[in-house]
């Protein structure tokens, strides 16, 4: 399955994921997907400024539960933010992660959707805990997730609750 | 001349493993099987349907298959027809009744947890107005055949029940459903693809009428699978040509692997008593190794009604798909039922039957052994398992 389903880089970054785990202090977190169809992802963001006074991602974090376009997903975004200003970061497509992995199979073009939504959850996160101005498109994505969720949550209420009470364990 | 560069193994390099542990969705043709098909390119390619020498010899691979065949499963060699795949034995089963019995009535009873040849046949059946019922299962994916009893009206025409199921290895109760079936008058098929060769069959015994078997399950080569037929069953072919195989499975006939499937069939036969000791003592170590080594670890299917070949666990906070990939990486090839390994993106019906919330079944992995599988390799597989467990549970938000 993997050998010619998935391209090399995606498998390597399946492999050996780059900046997993817990960000500790993190100014922003952001969380998609849900366990019952079979995607959970996190992204934890750490702001510094730049010497331009621009907001920058310092550092970058991510925890999945998912198949393994998933979480190359998941570290290719890191790679791809760190270091960025938090405004060209938002600027990362599922386009762009597809294309750093060297490209997803059709059936798993969402995971690198999933992916683009977190960060965008994460600097929303981020701008909306600080009271800072938040751009419209964020706002809309945030609104449309928001709403895609609520969505899910209905359909799978049931589930979800368990999914939910598992997570605020955590 | 050079030979073409053949790599001398690293000694520092830890060696790839090489583990097969998916007999449940293909296996190797035993070399013994190959063996015996070493004449059939020159000697035996003749049409059965010839009249000249060559094809009488044909002939007579295929009748000589037939016989081996009827024996493993005690009928009749009349009652033998050769299919090309267990999907076909089991179309023709369900549209083959369907179609010969309309005039009785139009009502079929199928289980939950039928492989999607059989679901989607009763599925199309459905659309072209029989009516279906689809009986429940309990959380080892047993059907309980009191409601079967139940179920069957005077218009029930068959009931499709599978001997062993894929993916979850629980054995149903085939002989009860199929003496309720008999005295109610109403034909009893069971598609015993996974079970054929492995555990013992005795189609008299178990009143079956129609039985689904598969060459590739069973050590033989694939292109060749049987449909057994009681005799005075009224059934339609689904196909329609030249006659061949009672006039039920009209195409030539593949007599290579009908030949391989029946020698298969032989060796089955022959060593299933000692085979599956063997295996069933492999498996029952997977198994409790694995719930000994990895928390949060839950087997699928029953826990003693199970094919002496399959371990099926579930693992909390594990997604099947990429548990699957660590496994190949590291030479284990097994299977899984997630829905993200599969075109449809749906988790596999037989997990959702057992009562197994999309989520839960998301985190499954079988592991089907077979002929070939070592002690040694039971061994590797504990060893590895639940560090890959452990590493994906790593980078997961569900970690405790």
């Amino acid at each position: 399955m993997p050998n010619n389903f998935y391209t090399k880089k995606v498998m390597n970054h399946f492999k050996k994921p780059h900046n997993y785990g817990r960000l500790e202090k993190a100014d922003g977190v952001g969380t998609v997907g849900n366990a019952v169809c079979g995607d959970v992802m996190r992204l934890y963001i750490k702001i510094g400024l730049d010497k331009k006074k621009q907001e920058v991602i310092k550092d970058i974090k991510f925890e999945t539960f998912g198949c393994v376009a998933a979480i190359a997903s998941s570290s290719a975004i890191t790679d791809l933010a760190k270091g960025k200003t938090l405004k060209s970061a938002l600027k990362i497509s599922k386009a762009g992660i597809a294309d750093s992995l060297g490209g997803l199979p059709p059936v798993k073009m969402h995971c690198s959707l999933l992916a683009s939504d977190a960060l965008a959850e994460a600097a929303y996160d981020y701008l909306f805990s600080n009271k800072k101005e938040i751009p419209s498109d964020l706002e809309a994505k945030h609104k449309q997730i928001s709403k895609d969720r609520k969505r899910t949550e209905k359909k799978y209420k049931d589930w979800m609750e368990e999914q939910k009470k598992i997570m605020d364990k955590n | 001349m050079a030979k073409i560069s053949e790599k001398k193994p690293n000694k520092n390099q830890a060696r790839r493993q090489n583990i097969y542990m998916d007999y449940g969705a293909a296996t190797p043709v035993d070399p013994r099987v190959l063996k015996s098909l070493s004449r059939f390119p020159s000697e035996f390619f003749g049409n059965t349907m010839s009249l000249h020498s060559f094809g009488r010899k044909a002939k007579a691979k295929l009748e000589e298959s037939r016989e081996i065949l009827a024996d493993l499963i005690n009928a009749e060699p009349r009652e033998i027809i050769f299919t090309g795949s267990a999907t076909e034995s089991n179309n023709l089963a369900l549209k083959g009744i369907a179609s010969a019995n309309r005039q009785k009535g139009g009502h079929i009873i199928i289980s939950p947890i039928e492989h999607s040849c059989v679901k989607e046949s009763a599925d199309w059946l459905e659309g072209q107005g029989f009516e279906i019922s689809r009986l429940k299962v309990d959380e080892y994916g047993l059907v309980d055949p009191r409601e079967v009893k139940k179920l069957i009206r005077k218009d029930t025409i068959l009931v499709s029940v599978m001997h062993a199921n894929n993916e979850i290895g629980t054995i149903e109760p085939i002989e009860e459903i199929g003496k309720i079936c008999r005295n109610k008058g109403v034909y009893f098929h069971t598609d015993a693809a996974q079970s054929l060769g492995k555990i013992p069959i005795d189609v008299k015994k178990m009143n079956i009428d129609l039985l689904t078997g598969s060459s590739q399950k069973m050590y033989g080569p694939k292109g060749a699978a049987c449909l057994f037929v009681r005799k005075g069953i009224k059934i339609n072919p689904i196909l329609h040509g030249g006659g061949q195989e009672f006039g039920l499975r009209p195409a030539t006939v593949n007599v290579p692997a009908v030949y391989g499937f029946a020698k298969a069939g032989l060796f089955c036969g022959k060593e299933m008593r000692k085979e599956s000791e063997k295996l069933r003592k492999l498996r029952d170590k997977l198994i409790k190794g694995i719930k000994a080594k990895i928390s949060g670890a839950f087997l699928n299917g029953h826990p003693q009604k199970r094919l002496p070949n399959n371990i099926n666990f579930r693992f909390e906070f594990i997604e099947g798909e990429a548990l699957i990939a660590k496994l190949d990486i590291k030479g284990i090839a097994a299977s899984t039922g997630s829905a993200c390994s599969s075109e449809k993106l749906q988790p596999s019906h037989v997990l959702l039957a057992i009562g197994l919330a999309p989520q839960k079944a998301h985190g499954s992995l079988r592991l089907t052994l077979g002929r070939w599988t070592t002690d040694k390799e039971v061994n590797y597989v504990l060893e590895v398992l639940p560090e890959i467990i452990k590493e994906l549970r790593e980078i997961s938000p569900f970690k405790k």
